[in-house]
């Protein structure tokens, strides 16, 4: 059975010591241009205690307050996804060689080992797809395996959904119970600390804690089953593949795409999305050129490119191909459904299209199609 | 022999031809693999001279600008335009959208001097056009990728993605989402770096519309942020204005307009 310590409040920044102790860059949640991202921490006082969020369809408004809670807000537009996934990224390079001969060579990550605090059940969620996707195929990406096998992730149970989120439904939250290092619960006075592998329970063991008593145990699991029950979207539940794949020529596609930007803003804060492009770029000089893989959206015309066409060339195309391929497709090719109910879909569109709404209406009006 | 550039200047700001001069130690590099047989800007003055590659700079605007780019594209094998003047008319076109006759008074002594075309058009509705660089100004780095395609022999590949795109790689907040204000780069062409967006700002559009722009629906959440529809067409119509996206929307919600 997993041992439960408590961590006081005011010894918070020992977690932070022991993390770097061990080697770890520590990156948490910040408080930065009116969101909470994930970037550098050095102490406690970074965190962004008393900030709460109100999240809604295409708005984000994060508030400071007094209370010393560090964890009382849902999730900003990014969480994990950007630590291993680079958004943009130098693959290999080509030179001249002494010859005249071109000479190849990739480029290796040096990344260090780093610690993440304060990621959600929805984004471990996630990054379990990204592995699937970049670490269980025939081809793993030694990039992101290696930035992937040196992360020590610090998770924390979200008590504070926003109005957008609906982990619940899909299973994924907002309880985490898999696929952390470590996992805290907050209370008023301090963390229940739970460890999830042996480097976890390595760093626990080291902050000498003593254990949380069972009504602390109590208090946390009911504050992440209110969140649970405070969630008001949910997603259809189970396999969606066929009857979403029956509504290709359904009405609702076309009138999304009046709305559509197809800016791509959902695809990038999507924490599993995982597309990706790759180009060339040339020196000056003709003295060598290197190769970059950058983020890519089904919602872009190079997306579906092939020679000669855009065969996805209208927005309702490419609407239809992210849904029907996020809550459909998924399941023939992952197992199950691509979305883990974070919403950030749903707050980071500028126009406010809520993906939970749009499934609904594709797989309810029937009499349309 | 070295393959010879030039860099013409028409009614524009010069701020374009800055992208050359700013590019540090790749201008060294340029020089020595090119000849700059004319950049007024630089000091080389050639202006007839034959030439692999004319970067025009600015629009279209007076009789004489007609005169000059027909002579420019007889002169060159490949014709790139730099930046929103050249290529979508620029600020100047605004005065498309007016009678502009009654402001020379306004602003010259003598008038009669001015020799102005009833509108300011982008390069290609005189000659034909290349390749065309979109920005207000264009960055060094879309002049050299041109330069450097262009003398392997290809066409520099541009992407049409909106900046939003580039906003999110850079892992930037949008301030549409967090501060609600009109940023246009859900619609607008991607190039920049996203730079108005990272340092707090909503973007204006300049470098013009991205593929697959939906204007309407970004005009119409703008209303829906507050803006009146005044704000909304201005916002539309500021650098690109002469594009038919930008100036379609703009005229959507100009009082008077029949929808």
């Amino acid at each position: 059975m997993t041992q439960h310590a408590f961590l006081p409040r005011h010894k918070f920044d020992d977690l932070l010591a022991q993390l770097r102790q061990s080697g770890y860059r520590t990156l948490g949640p910040v408080l930065r241009d009116g969101a909470i991202v994930y970037t550098d921490i050095a102490a406690v006082e970074d965190l962004p205690a008393g900030v709460t969020v109100n999240a809604q369809p295409g708005a984000f408004r994060a508030t400071p307050g007094d209370s010393p809670r560090l964890f009382a807000w849902a999730n900003g537009p990014q969480a994990l996804k950007p630590v291993v996934f680079k958004p943009v990224e130098t693959l290999w390079q080509a030179q001249p060689g002494a010859g005249g001969e071109l000479e190849f060579s990739a480029a290796v990550p040096i990344d260090e080992p780093v610690a993440v605090l304060g990621a959600r059940a929805c984004d471990l969620a996630a990054l379990k797809l990204q592995d699937r996707h970049f670490l269980n195929g025939e081809y793993r990406d030694p990039c992101y395996m290696q930035r992937r096998r040196q992360l020590f992730l610090v998770a924390v149970n979200c008590t504070h959904p926003a109005s957008t989120c609906f982990c619940a439904s899909t299973g994924d939250g907002p309880g985490a119970s898999r696929g952390y290092d470590l996992l805290l619960d907050e209370l008023d006075d301090g963390f229940i600390v739970a460890a999830g592998s042996d480097r976890g329970a390595q760093i626990a063991a080291a902050l000498c804690l003593q254990d949380a008593t069972d009504a602390q145990r109590r208090e946390a699991d009911e504050a992440v089953q209110r969140a649970a029950a405070q969630q008001t979207r949910s997603i259809p539940p189970g396999d969606l593949h066929d009857p979403l794949l029956a509504r290709r020529d359904h009405g609702r596609w076309l009138e999304v795409a009046e709305r559509c930007l197809a800016c791509g803003n959902c695809t990038q804060v999507c924490p599993t999305c995982f597309c990706n492009s790759e180009h060339d770029e040339n020196f000056l000089d003709r003295d060598g050129s290197v190769h970059v893989r950058q983020w890519d959206s089904c919602f872009t015309a190079g997306h579906s490119y092939i020679h000669g066409m855009v065969i996805r060339s209208e927005t309702r195309h490419r609407y239809r191909q992210w849904l029907t391929h996020k809550l459909g497709s998924w399941h023939r090719q992952y197992g199950r459904s691509g979305c883990v109910g974070c919403g950030r879909c749903i707050v980071w569109c500028p126009v406010g299209i809520d993906i939970t709404e749009e499934v609904r209406a594709v797989l309810e009006n029937i009499d349309d199609f | 022999m070295k393959p010879r550039i030039a860099v013409h200047k028409f009614s524009s700001c010069d701020g374009c031809q800055l992208a050359f001069l700013n590019l540090g130690e790749d201008l060294l590099r340029l020089a020595d693999m090119v000849d700059i047989v004319h950049f007024a800007e630089a000091g080389m003055l050639d202006e007839e001279g034959r030439v692999a590659i004319a970067f025009v700079e600015g629009s279209i605007a007076t009789r004489a600008d007609i005169e000059r780019i027909l002579q420019v594209r007889d002169n060159c094998d490949y014709l790139v335009t730099i930046g929103a003047c050249a290529t979508a008319g620029g600020p100047q076109a605004l005065r498309n959208l007016a009678d502009a006759s009654g402001w020379l008074a306004d602003i010259y002594a003598t008038p009669e001097y001015l020799d102005m075309l009833g509108k300011s058009s982008p390069v290609r509705e005189y000659v034909k056009v290349d390749l065309e660089l979109w920005g207000c100004p264009v960055n060094s780095r879309q002049v050299v990728e041109t330069v450097r395609s262009l003398l392997f022999g290809a066409m520099p590949e541009q992407s049409q993605e909106k900046v939003c795109m580039e906003c999110k790689r850079r892992q930037s907040v949008c301030v549409l989402v967090t501060k609600g204000i009109p940023c246009l780069g859900p619609v607008t062409r991607t190039g920049c770096g996203a730079l108005c967006p990272r340092f707090g700002r909503d973007c204006y559009g300049c470098y013009g519309p991205a593929e697959t722009p939906n204007a309407a629906a970004l005009g119409r959440r703008f209303a829906g942020l507050g803006l009146v529809p005044e704000q909304i067409a201005n916002r539309f119509l500021n650098i690109n204005s002469h594009t038919e996206t930008f100036r379609k929307e703009a005229e959507r919600w100009t009082p008077g307009h029949d929808e």
